[in-house]
């Protein structure tokens, strides 16, 4: 005998103690999937047999149960299972779970039971209990099926047990060797005319008068038709005959619409109200052969309520589903494929008023559905509305997967009025969820596999990310931190380009950028070609044709300068346009990574609080110290020897000359200190005072550059945006052989120009965007910086021999691991943007950056 | 850095003596922090000038902070090294110890006797308030003089320095000179280097006994002092007040004192709003510190009480505050808190009768305040919510605003009209009906302190 069970569902054993139950289970089950009784008596009281544990072992028991099933795991109960109240809950476990409950029952004579009960001295129940076991179990039988379960096997016998077999079987609607490609399409409505229109621009050779369309071309294309096939139009009788024709050859998958299901009720007889253009189908009908009625009865009786398709990653249904729905099989999934969620109450037109589930959609298949007819299709966090209302005079609209093109063709005309307006697309989407973010998660990426980010540092970045970032539609990407190169062994100097070069070397890259360092502001820039793209393309509606941001997601220009970011986006747009960028690149829009000067712009209270006060300070407590050592050592006070060193009020001997010496040095280096911030700063009173430097072109439209050399992105900034408008400039870089002695001994000697003539320093890059060696990901920049401008960074003194013994100490792990996960999270965030996924999903990302930007790390790295 | 005492008279090397340090012989000390000398760069017959010289090393500062949490670049570039602050005073107390107890075992008699002397305090920090020099220090008798320059003399437009060498004279005790230094220079520095516990009370009146007690910026110096802890400093200024009568108040704690009542005004209308429509379970929305919370804890009919807010450092703070540790277990279980965002929909929001947002709206930017309605009104759709929000009209009943907003962290604050017209978009989008009132100090013209709007979902 064999017996089949769906892959996914709850199987409840029936037996009375010692009817082999156990030994049965685990014949076909994984003992994962086997949750015993027994078992779980023993877990909660180290006694197996301990009647007394056994509400809790239940509790336990179904709490697993309940796990497994939301894991999309099958689960086996193994209890006796023979009275009614004992099956209860895994019912409603399995109604809760959306899954069939499925009976075997191992009917078995009661004297192998009492025999075996005897001989298993640790079980041992006296004899009444198995024979009111057998008896409860005999009465149980015939009402299983009305209890619920959907599947009910009895095993009579112990030679009917040996033979039996069990197969699992996956569920109708799984469907996931299914691979396409598919052309899905909306709801129909008897407009046969525009289905063979669009079939045909599909691809379909599409035999009108045949009622038939073929795909003749390879791969071989299926289509999958969203139901409410019929009720409205003028043709219903021929599209059913179309969809039926295919279905029948397999070129078709046909799901029900909430009209299908009404039109089947017809069909089997039931009083239904012809209401909702259900009456010209059923004229139509009555004009057709009583063959032709059977077998569209039996064809929408046939019908799946959603199938999961191409490996899990599409999911369809008239009515779109859930995803705790997907791959279930209830009446109440059967019910959302259909209806869709509705809240109970009716709307101002008098029809039921939706719930939309597709905001809060998290799944990860992509879902499309029809039954909601709007103007436009509607695309939201991975789920796909594509009725665009044809009967009502719209479109009837195909989409095509994997590809995701949408297709459609204009209805001829309108077939009937519309109860209420269609569907307007809105700024759905553009909320976030607190569970989208919180909380510790792992998010995968492209380049560097799963990048983890901690519960506190997530909790860190919510509380800025909610205080001070900007609307998160703009916040496509965050840049990384970056690694300064190691300490360099030549005494009296803490960075080199030798040790930025020898890190890509050994890791055998060939060819570096080598990129001035601009000691300004981090600034991310979009700009698109208009306000409209704008809104079309990021969402954000409010006249805004792009975003300057910070490093930590905030506006870049504070209030009291919130006209420049206009002006400077205007600016910048202009000279995009009339480069010939949005033409040259087929884009509306750019993402920029840019430096913005001077560092005075944005950092003046930084400067003043900090930088310039220690300056000052230094000048008057450094300017009295050294007059007064001065006139000491005028004096002539001739020091003595270390003597009589005594606790207290005496100290030891000092050399006022050697002080003054040294005081002097300490003076020397804050006058070089206070040199080296001033030459960024300037002041800026208008944005003609501004330099924007940009130095990656980070992403366009279908399109994110990281393949792209950086030599590349440094031509595409100087031809296209820099030298025209004169706050835009480019960078100067130079190009670096690492294996060649003097293309490194240039590289060593631009760097020092550079920083002699108070230049920050560099940054060295490989001149492949993302390099790798093997599959280890490398930095994608490592700082050299200049001698002078480190005084901001280690103080004014750092140069003394005793500070730099110990700074060149520094330890650079956790830093470059930051800057590899950080750097992987905002090209994730770039690709997940470019290829048109959820905001959630875009946002989760810059979300990770700043989450490990709250990362404890040395700051002066 | 530096701070020097000059003593002019006969036998003015006798300073020596009183400093216990031989004008002849420079000297080193190790301190906890780095090194003092002590040297004379002058010294005759009518003149004598002692110098005690810091040598701090920043680095060596930050390294002994747990990591560079929070204090960034700060903790290695820093004013630190250069300023005269309470490094300064611990050198003192350390160095010239006996001379600050006003004792002298060699000659008696110059330690009481008043001297003619001047002291210079190099780059006292002094950031805002520079006039408070004066005040603080003629009081005491000294001749105060000093001179400003700017921050950076390239950048003129960045305004005036925050530091000034200080050159104050007078004939007194040295022990006076040194003790008022000792106080005082903290007092102008603000970042005191160790940790202010209540024995920095007792350390004060100690030092300041005989010319705190009735100095006109006598509550300005303990405040300060005492690095703001009002706590503290209430205490200190009662034990001060002990056995005195008539103390006057001063001006600004009457303000601190009005705002608290404001506050306090503000609460109790909103409580008063959450009974009056009969709300059993509330959730605070941007929870601060937990003020309202604890006051709908002590309403019985207050059954679920939460508090959400976007800082867990808020949190902790609201968590010590209401003593959620050691409360009973019927008031715990009536209590949740939770780090929760008014920009990100949270379905934890959802649930209670009533939402309240108590001046929490004007902290959001303008263009963020379509998520907060969707979160607030879409999302959580409590059947009440109750909105409290500065009212702009009013700033200028307050004299003492220093910008055109009353907090630096406010995004907007807006006039009767503003919130009326948000209001009631915001009630006519999302299903709701508002009532608007006043709370706090009423002006006929420019409306209360604070407006309140109590929205109410339309069955």
């Amino acid at each position: 005998m064999r017996i089949e069970i769906p892959d996914l569902s709850v199987v409840t054993l029936v037996g009375a103690s010692g009817s082999g139950k156990s030994t049965f289970a685990a014949r076909f089950f994984k003992p994962t999937e086997v949750l015993s009784s027994d078992f779980f008596r023993g877990m909660v009281s180290d006694d197996e047999s301990d009647q007394n544990a056994t509400k809790d072992a239940f509790d336990v028991l179904y709490y697993a149960a309940d796990k497994r099933l939301s894991a999309g795991k099958l689960v086996v109960i193994d209890a006796t299972n023979v009275q009614k109240e004992a099956r209860a809950p895994t019912l409603e476990l399995a109604r809760r779970q959306d899954v069939h409950a499925v009976a075997i029952v191992l009917d078995v004579p009661e004297e192998l039971c009492q025999e075996r009960n005897k001989a298993n001295p640790a079980r041992n129940y006296p004899p009444h209990v198995i024979r009111n076991h057998s008896r409860a179990l005999r009465q149980s039988i015939k009402h299983l099926r009305k209890e619920g379960f959907r599947y009910i096997h009895v095993l009579k016998s112990p030679e009917e047990l040996d033979a039996v077999e069990v197969v699992r079987v996956p569920l109708w609607n799984d469907k996931r060797e299914e691979k396409g490609p598919f052309d899905i399409i909306g709801d129909v409505h008897g407009c046969f005319d525009e289905l063979c229109e669009l079939l045909e621009k599909l691809g379909y050779t599409v035999d009108a008068n045949g009622r038939m369309a073929l795909w003749e071309g390879e791969p071989r294309r299926k289509a999958v038709f969203l139901g409410d096939f019929c009720d409205r139009g003028e043709k219903n009788a021929d599209v059913l005959r179309l969809v039926m024709n295919m279905a029948a050859l397999g070129l078709a998958f046909c799901l029900p619409g909430n009209h299908d299901v009404k039109l089947l009720k017809y069909l089997e007889g039931a009083k239904v109200e012809p209401a909702h253009g259900l009456g010209k189908t059923i004229a139509e009908l009555e004009g057709e052969t009583p063959e032709f009625r059977e077998n569209v009865r039996k064809f929408l009786d046939s019908l799946v309520s959603h199938y999961v398709l191409d490996g899990g990653k599409l999911v369809v249904a008239h009515a779109g589903l859930r995803e705790k729905f997907q791959g279930r099989a209830s009446g109440r999934v059967r019910s959302f494929c259909l209806y869709g969620e509705t809240t109970g109450d009716r709307d101002e037109f008098g029809l039921p008023e939706r719930m939309d589930w597709t905001e809060e959609y998290r799944g990860r298949a992509a879902v499309v559905y029809g039954h909601v007819a709007s103007e436009d299709v509607r695309v939201l966090n991975g789920t796909f509305g594509i009725d665009t209302g044809c009967v009502f005079g719209g479109r009837l609209t195909a989409m095509r997967w994997p590809e995701r093109d949408i297709i459609a063709v204009e209805a001829k005309r309108e077939y009937y009025a519309p109860a209420k307006p269609l569907v307007v697309l809105d700024e759905r989407g553009y909320f976030l969820d607190a569970k989208d973010v919180a909380g510790k998660r792992r998010i995968s990426t492209s380049l560097f596999g799963g990048v983890l980010v901690k519960e506190e540092n997530a909790a860190a970045a919510f509380e800025i990310m909610s205080r001070f970032a900007a609307d998160p539609r703009w916040l496509v990407y965050l840049p990384p931190t970056m690694s300064p190169c190691a300490a360099s062994p030549l005494e009296d100097c803490l960075e080199q380009p030798a040790e930025a070069f020898e890190y890509f070397r050994s890791n055998g890259i060939e060819n570096v950028i080598c990129e001035e360092k601009h000691m300004g502001s981090r600034a991310v820039i979009i700009v698109c070609r208009s306000e409209k793209a704008a809104a079309s393309r990021f969402g954000v509606g409010d006249g805004s044709r792009g975003i300057v941001y910070s490093r930590t997601g905030r506006h870049f220009f504070e209030a009291e300068n919130e006209g420049r970011e206009g002006e400077l986006l205007a600016r910048l747009g202009d000279v995009l346009s009339e480069t010939n960028f949005w033409e040259d690149f087929s884009t509306d829009w750019v993402c920029l990574d840019a430096e913005l000067m001077p560092w005075s712009a944005k950092a003046q209270k930084l400067l003043s609080e900090q930088y310039a006060a220690a300056g000052e300070a230094g000048r008057l407590g450094l300017s009295s110290a050294l007059r007064a050592l001065e006139r000491a050592k005028e004096r002539g006070v001739v020091p003595l020897g270390v003597k009589d060193v005594k606790k207290g009020t005496s100290g030891m001997n000092v050399d006022v000359g050697k002080l003054l010496e040294k005081y002097r040095a300490r003076e020397a280096a804050l006058t070089r200190y206070t040199e080296a911030y001033r030459r960024y700063c300037w002041p800026s009173p208008s944005l003609d005072d501004l330099r924007v430097a940009p130095f990656h072109v980070l992403a366009t439209e279908d399109h994110v550059w990281k393949d792209t050399d950086h030599a590349e992105h440094m031509r595409v900034v100087e031809k296209y945006a820099a030298g025209r408008d004169p706050i835009f400039i480019a960078t100067n870089h130079l190009l670096v052989t690492l294996g060649d002695e003097r293309s490194v001994q240039t590289g060593v000697s631009w760097w020092t120009r550079l920083t002699e003539s108070g230049g920050e320093g560099m940054v060295v890059k490989p001149l492949g965007f993302a390099a790798k060696r093997g599959s280890k990901l490398l930095q994608p920049a490592v700082k050299c910086r200049g001698r002078e401008y480190l005084r901001i960074i280690y103080g004014p003194e750092y140069t003394e021999s005793h500070h730099m013994t110990r700074l060149k100490k520094r330890s650079l792990g956790k830093k470059g691991r930051l800057a590899l996960d950080e750097f992987a999270l905002g090209m994730e965030a770039l690709d997940r943007f470019v290829r048109r996924e959820p905001l959630y999903r875009v946002h989760e990302c810059v979300f990770g950056v700043l989450a490990l930007e709250s990362e404890p790390v040395d700051p002066r790295l | 850095m530096l701070l020097t005492i000059t003593y002019r008279g006969d036998n003015a090397a006798d300073l020596g003596y009183l400093l216990h340090k031989n004008p002849d012989r420079p000297q080193e000390f190790e301190l906890s922090f780095g090194r003092a000398y002590v040297f004379y760069p002058e010294v005759s017959d009518r003149l004598c000038t002692a110098a005690l010289l810091l040598d701090i090393d920043p680095i060596d500062l930050a390294r002994g902070k747990e990591g560079a949490k929070g204090g960034g670049l700060f903790d290695y570039v820093n004013d630190r090294p250069y300023v005269s602050s309470s490094f300064m005073s611990t050198a003192i107390s350390r160095v010239f110890g006996s001379a600050l107890a006003g004792r002298c075992d060699k000659n008696p008699g110059l330690a009481s006797s008043e001297l003619d002397l001047r002291a210079e305090v190099s780059a006292l920090p002094c950031r805002g308030d520079v006039e408070m020099i004066d005040r603080v220090f003629a009081p005491l008798g000294y001749e105060v003089h000093y001179a400003r320059e700017a921050l950076d003399e390239k950048f003129p437009e960045w305004g005036e320095g925050c530091y000034v060498n200080l050159l104050l004279s007078r004939r007194c005790l040295l022990k006076d000179v040194l003790t008022h230094l000792y106080v005082l220079m903290p007092v102008f520095d603000r970042r005191k280097h160790y940790w202010v516990g209540p024995d920095e009370i007792d350390k004060l009146l100690e030092k300041g006994a005989g010319w705190l007690e009735n100095h006109p910026e006598r509550d300005f110096i303990v405040r300060r002092y005492l690095a703001g802890r009002k706590r503290l400093a209430r205490i200190a200024l009662e034990r001060i007040d002990n056995g005195e009568s008539g103390a006057t108040e001063d001006a600004d704690l009457e303000s601190a004192e009005k705002a608290k009542n404001l506050n306090t005004r503000r609460l109790e209308a909103v409580v008063a709003a959450l009974s009056a429509r009969g709300a059993s379970s509330v959730i605070d929305l941007g929870c601060g510190e937990g003020n309202l919370l604890r006051l709908l804890l002590r309403e019985k009919s207050f059954v679920r009480v939460a508090g959400a807010d976007a800082s867990i450092f808020a949190l902790e703070k609201a968590k010590r505050r209401l003593k959620v540790d050691t409360m009973p277990e019927p008031r715990a279980s009536r209590l949740t808190l939770f780090q929760g965002s008014l920009t990100y929909r949270d379905e934890r929001f959802s649930g209670y009768d009533a939402a309240v947002c108590v001046e929490v709206i004007e902290h959001i930017d303008k263009n963020r305040l379509a998520a907060f309605e969707d979160v607030l009104f879409t999302h959580a759709r409590p059947r009440t919510v109750v909105i409290t929000t500065p009212n702009a009209e009013y700033n200028e009943n307050f004299e003492k605003l220093s910008g055109p907003l009353r907090h630096g962290d406010h995004r907007f604050e807006w006039s009767r009209g503003e919130f009326h017209s948000w209001g009631s978009e915001a009630a006519r989008r999302y299903g709701y009906e508002v009532l608007y009132s006043d709370v706090g100090d009423l002006d006929e013209k420019r409306g209360s302190q604070t407006q309140m709007g109590v929205f109410t979902r339309c069955e």
